[in-house]
C-alpha cells in the first residue's frame, strides 16, 4: 500500500492494540513506512498537521517517548506542547478529570498521554473532544510501542506472522509485554513470555503464549528475543533476590541466546540496564541488535498515528 | 592392592523403600553395595569375602535426619561437624540435612561450598545442605535461591521462625517452585508465637508462663497451604505437633497438593508434663504439647500424614539452659535418641518397624532429592545395625555431642545402635 490509497481507519483514539485489528495494524505500520522514509531525507517538515494543537500530557518521567512524540508531532506541522506532571497543576492536587477538562477548553486536536495508572487514557477519552493516544498506561498497554516493535521486525524479517518471539523479563509489570502479545497475536505470531514466576502474572498463558521459567527453553529457536527493563526497586528481594541471581538466570548474553535462531533480532524498549537484563556484548552488536531501529521506527510510527486520528474518519 | 567385597550375613534386613523383611545379608565391594538379600548368607559367599556376623540383628538403611543444626560455621562452642557426625553415627544417622542458622547464616553460594568442603574433611557421615529462604534468616528479602541450588543446597528454610510477610512469602514460594526446591518452614505464627515459651494450657496457666497458642500452628499452615494452592510450591512443615494442623495437613494431602510434614521425637514421646519444675532442658520450639495432641501427632505418624520424623537436632550450651525457662534458649540435641525414642511407636504397637523406620530413611531423602534412604545395589553402603530390644537409660553428659541438652536424659530407652557404616566402613561400635 502507498500512502495514495484510501484510508480507512475506523477509531477515534489510539487506547489500545485491543481494539485494533490485522488491517488497522497493516495500515499504520505500511504508513510509518513511508514516513521512515521522509526521516532519512534532509526535508523531514510536513504540513499535514497545520493548525492543529497536540498536548503531551506526561504523568510519568520519560524522554525517549516524549521526545518521540514531540518531533513526529512537529515533523507533522502541528503545535505541539509539552506538560509533565512536575510543572503542572497536578501537583497543586487537581484531579486527572478536571486536568482534562482544563486542556479541553483549550481545544487541542490530540492529547497524548502518559500516567502510572491502567485506564487512565480511557477515563481522559471519554472526557474530552480530541482524539487520545495512549503513550503508556500503567502495566496495562503502550500501543505505540508495540505498533513500532512490530514495524522494526517487519523491516527484519519482512514479516510477523509464524515469527517466534520470545518476550523476557518482568512481564507483571510491563505494559510493553501486553501490547506486544496483543498485537504479536493479532498477526500471528507465535509468543513466548519468559521471566522468574515472580514476575509473570498468574493466568498469564490466558493471554495466549506459550510460558517460560527459563531463558535456554523460552529463547529456543525463537526469531525476534525481546528484552524488558527490569525496574530497580522491584530486585530488592521483594521480586528476585538480587541483581546477580536475576543476570545469572535471564540476563541476556551470548551463552543464553546460542540457542536461539543464528539470525535473531535482539530487541528493548529502553532504557536498557546494562548487567542486569542484557549484557553489552549483546546490545552494542549492531548485527543482532535492532535497538536504535527501535528508536528511529519509533517516530515513524508516531507520525502514521498522528496523521491517521487527524484524519477524523472515525464516526 | 584392592580392597576385599565384604559380607554382613545372618541379619534382619528393613529397607522400607522396598518394604522388605527378610533375613540375610548385604555384600559391600569399595563402600558401595554390590548385592543384597535373603541369598546372601554362609555357605553362598563368593571365595575371599571377609564375612561380618550380624548376630540377627537388624540391618537398615542409615538414617536421613532432615533437620539438625550443626552450628559450625560460628556456634562451634555449641557443636562442630566432627562431634556432630559423632553423635549421628552413634544415633544410626548416615545422612544430615545440616540447617542454616549459622553465623554467617547460609545463604550465600560461596557459605554452602565452605560447609561441604567442611563437611567432607571433619564429619563422619554425609552432610547436606538446607540454604536460607529469606536473607540472613531475617524474614525481609528473598535469598538467592537460585544460586543456592546450583551451589547445591538441597531445600531452602526459614529456620526457626515463620515468615510474617505473607507476600514475601508467596513470592519466596512462586520464587522456590522454578527451581523445584522444597521449602521447609517452622510452621508457627510469629506473631502468635512471639515471647510465648510454652505451650497454651492447663500446665502454661499453672506455672505462670506466657504462652503460645496452639491455633499459631493451624494458622501458619492454613496460609501457607493456601499460598501453596496459588504457586505450586514444594512446600515441607518441618514439625507438626497438633491436632488441628494436623488436620489441616490431611486435607491438603487429599486435595493432592504437594506438601508434606515432619515431627520430631519429642513431640511424639512427650508432652507438657515434662516442663514441671521448669525444666528447661524440655524448652523446645515449638513448646511440648498437652497429652491429647501429643497422641494427634502418633495418629498421624500412623495414617502418613506425617512423613518424616527428624531429630530437629539444636545444640544449646548449658549455660543458656541453666537460667530462669523464659530466658533458657529452645532446643534439644537428638541425633542419638531419635531412634530408640521413636521405638517406642514401635514397642508400644503404634506403628510397625519398617513404617517407622520409612519416616527416617527413605521419606526424608526423597523430600530432599537424595540419593540415600534404601538399601539399593550399586548405592553407597551407608548401613547400621541396631538391636530393637536392648534396654539403656540415657545418660546426657555420656552423649557424643558436644552440648548436652537431651530432653530424654534419665529416660529409659528400649533399642540401641550397634554400628553404623558409612560408604561401608564402620564409623562406630556401640
Amino acid at each position: 500500500m502507498t500512502n495514495t490509497d484510501p484510508i480507512r481507519f475506523a477509531h477515534r483514539h489510539l487506547l489500545d492494540i485491543a481494539r485494533l485489528n490485522a488491517t488497522d495494524i497493516n495500515q499504520i505500520l505500511s504508513l510509518a513506512e513511508h514516513y521512515a522514509e521522509i526521516a532519512r531525507t534532509p526535508d523531514k517538515k510536513r504540513d499535514l498537521l497545520r493548525g492543529k494543537t497536540q498536548i503531551n500530557l506526561f504523568f510519568e518521567n520519560s524522554t525517549r517517548t516524549r521526545t518521540s512524540f514531540e518531533l513526529a508531532g512537529k515533523r507533522l506541522g502541528a503545535d505541539v506542547i509539552n506538560m509533565s506532571v512536575g510543572s503542572s497543576s497536578v501537583k497543586k492536587g487537581e484531579t486527572l478529570i478536571d486536568t482534562a477538562m482544563t486542556l479541553n477548553a483549550m481545544h487541542p486536536d490530540v492529547l497524548v498521554i502518559r500516567h502510572g495508572d491502567s485506564g487512565a487514557p480511557h477515563l481522559l477519552a471519554q472526557k474530552v473532544d480530541c482524539a487520545v493516544i495512549n503513550g503508556g498506561d500503567g502495566s496495562h498497554e503502550h500501543p505505540t510501542q508495540a505498533l513500532l516493535d512490530a514495524l522494526t521486525i517487519r523491516r527484519r524479517k519482512g514479516r510477523l506472522e509464524g515469527l517466534i518471539v520470545a518476550i523476557c523479563g518482568d512481564i507483571q509489570h510491563s505494559r510493553v509485554a501486553r501490547s506486544n502479545i496483543a498485537l504479536l497475536n493479532i498477526m500471528g505470531a507465535r509468543v513466548r513470555i519468559v521471566g522468574p514466576t515472580t514476575l509473570i502474572p498468574s493466568n498469564a498463558a490466558k493471554m495466549g503464549v506459550e510460558v517460560y521459567n527459563k531463558m535456554s527453553e523460552g529463547l529456543k529457536d525463537a526469531d525476534i528475543v525481546m528484552m524488558l527493563r527490569l525496574q530497580t526497586e522491584r530486585m530488592q528481594g521483594s521480586f528476585v533476590p538480587s541483581i546477580r541471581e536475576y543476570f545469572h538466570f535471564f540476563g541476556l548474553d551470548k551463552e543464553k541466546l546460542s540457542v536461539a535462531k543464528p539470525d535473531a533480532l535482539i530487541m528493548h524498549p529502553g532504557p536498557m540496564n546494562r548487567g542486569v537484563e542484557i549484557d553489552s556484548e549483546i546490545a552494542d552488536d549492531l548485527n543482532i541488535s535492532a535497538i536504535s531501529e527501535q528508536v528511529e521506527m519509533g517516530v515513524a510510527v508516531r507520525m502514521a498515528c498522528l496523521d491517521l486520528l487527524s484524519r477524523g474518519t472515525a464516526a | 592392592m584392592s580392597k576385599p567385597i565384604r559380607a554382613l550375613i545372618n541379619a534382619r534386613l528393613l529397607d522400607p523403600a522396598t518394604n522388605t523383611d527378610v533375613q540375610g545379608g548385604v555384600l559391600i565391594e569399595k563402600g558401595k553395595i554390590l548385592d543384597w538379600g535373603a541369598h546372601i548368607k554362609k555357605g553362598s559367599l563368593p571365595d575371599g569375602v571377609k564375612v561380618e556376623d550380624c548376630n540377627g540383628y537388624c540391618l537398615a538403611p542409615g538414617l536421613v535426619d532432615a533437620h539438625a543444626y550443626l552450628c559450625e560455621p560460628g556456634k562451634e562452642h555449641r557443636e562442630t561437624m566432627m562431634t556432630a557426625g559423632m553423635a549421628a553415627a552413634a544415633g544410626g544417622v548416615t545422612t544430615i540435612n545440616a540447617f542454616p542458622a549459622t553465623e554467617p547464616v547460609i545463604d550465600d553460594p560461596a557459605i554452602v561450598e565452605m560447609v561441604r568442603r567442611r563437611a567432607k574433611t571433619t564429619c563422619a557421615v554425609n552432610v547436606y545442605i538446607t540454604g536460607a529462604l529469606p536473607k540472613g534468616l531475617l524474614g525481609e528479602e528473598m535469598a538467592e535461591m537460585g544460586l543456592l541450588s546450583e551451589a547445591g543446597v538441597v531445600a531452602v528454610s526459614d529456620g526457626q521462625f515463620a515468615i510474617s510477610n505473607i507476600n514475601l512469602m508467596r513470592r519466596a514460594l512462586a520464587y522456590s517452585s522454578m527451581f523445584d526446591l522444597p521449602v521447609i518452614v517452622h510452621a508457627e505464627d510469629p506473631a502468635l508465637a512471639a515471647g510465648g515459651v510454652i505451650t497454651g494450657g492447663r500446665t502454661a496457666t499453672f506455672m505462670g508462663l506466657k504462652s503460645v497458642p496452639t491455633c499459631a500452628e493451624a494458622i501458619l499452615v492454613e496460609r501457607d497451604i493456601r499460598l501453596v494452592k496459588m504457586t505450586g510450591a514444594r512446600w515441607h512443615a518441618a514439625h507438626l505437633s497438633t491436632k488441628d494442623a494436623l488436620d489441616t495437613m490431611r486435607r491438603a494431602k487429599n486435595d493432592g497438593l504437594n506438601v508434606t510434614a515432619g515431627t520430631a521425637p519429642h513431640y511424639h514421646a512427650l508432652n507438657d508434663l515434662e516442663l514441671g519444675e521448669y525444666r528447661t532442658f524440655a524448652r523446645v520450639s515449638p513448646p511440648l504439647r498437652e497429652e491429647e495432641e501429643r497422641l494427634a501427632v502418633i495418629e498421624a505418624i500412623k495414617d502418613g500424614t506425617i512423613d518424616v520424623i527428624s531429630s530437629q537436632h539444636l545444640p544449646q550450651s548449658a549455660d543458656s539452659k541453666r537460667v530462669p525457662f523464659a530466658q533458657a534458649k529452645p532446643g534439644v540435641i537428638g541425633l542419638e535418641t531419635m531412634l530408640p525414642v521413636s521405638l517406642r511407636l514401635y514397642h508400644n504397637g503404634d506403628v510397625d518397624l519398617l513404617r517407622l523406620l520409612y519416616t527416617m530413611t527413605i521419606a526424608p531423602a526423597k523430600l530432599l532429592g537424595l540419593e540415600a534412604g534404601a538399601i539399593k545395589k550399586g548405592a553407597d553402603a551407608d548401613l547400621f545395625l541396631f538391636d530393637t530390644e536392648k534396654p539403656w537409660q540415657v545418660d546426657g553428659d555420656a552423649l557424643l555431642s558436644k552440648s548436652k541438652n537431651t530432653a530424654f536424659d534419665g529416660h529409659l530407652l528400649q533399642g540401641r545402635v550397634l554400628k553404623t557404616f558409612v560408604r561401608g566402613k564402620a564409623v562406630i561400635e556401640l
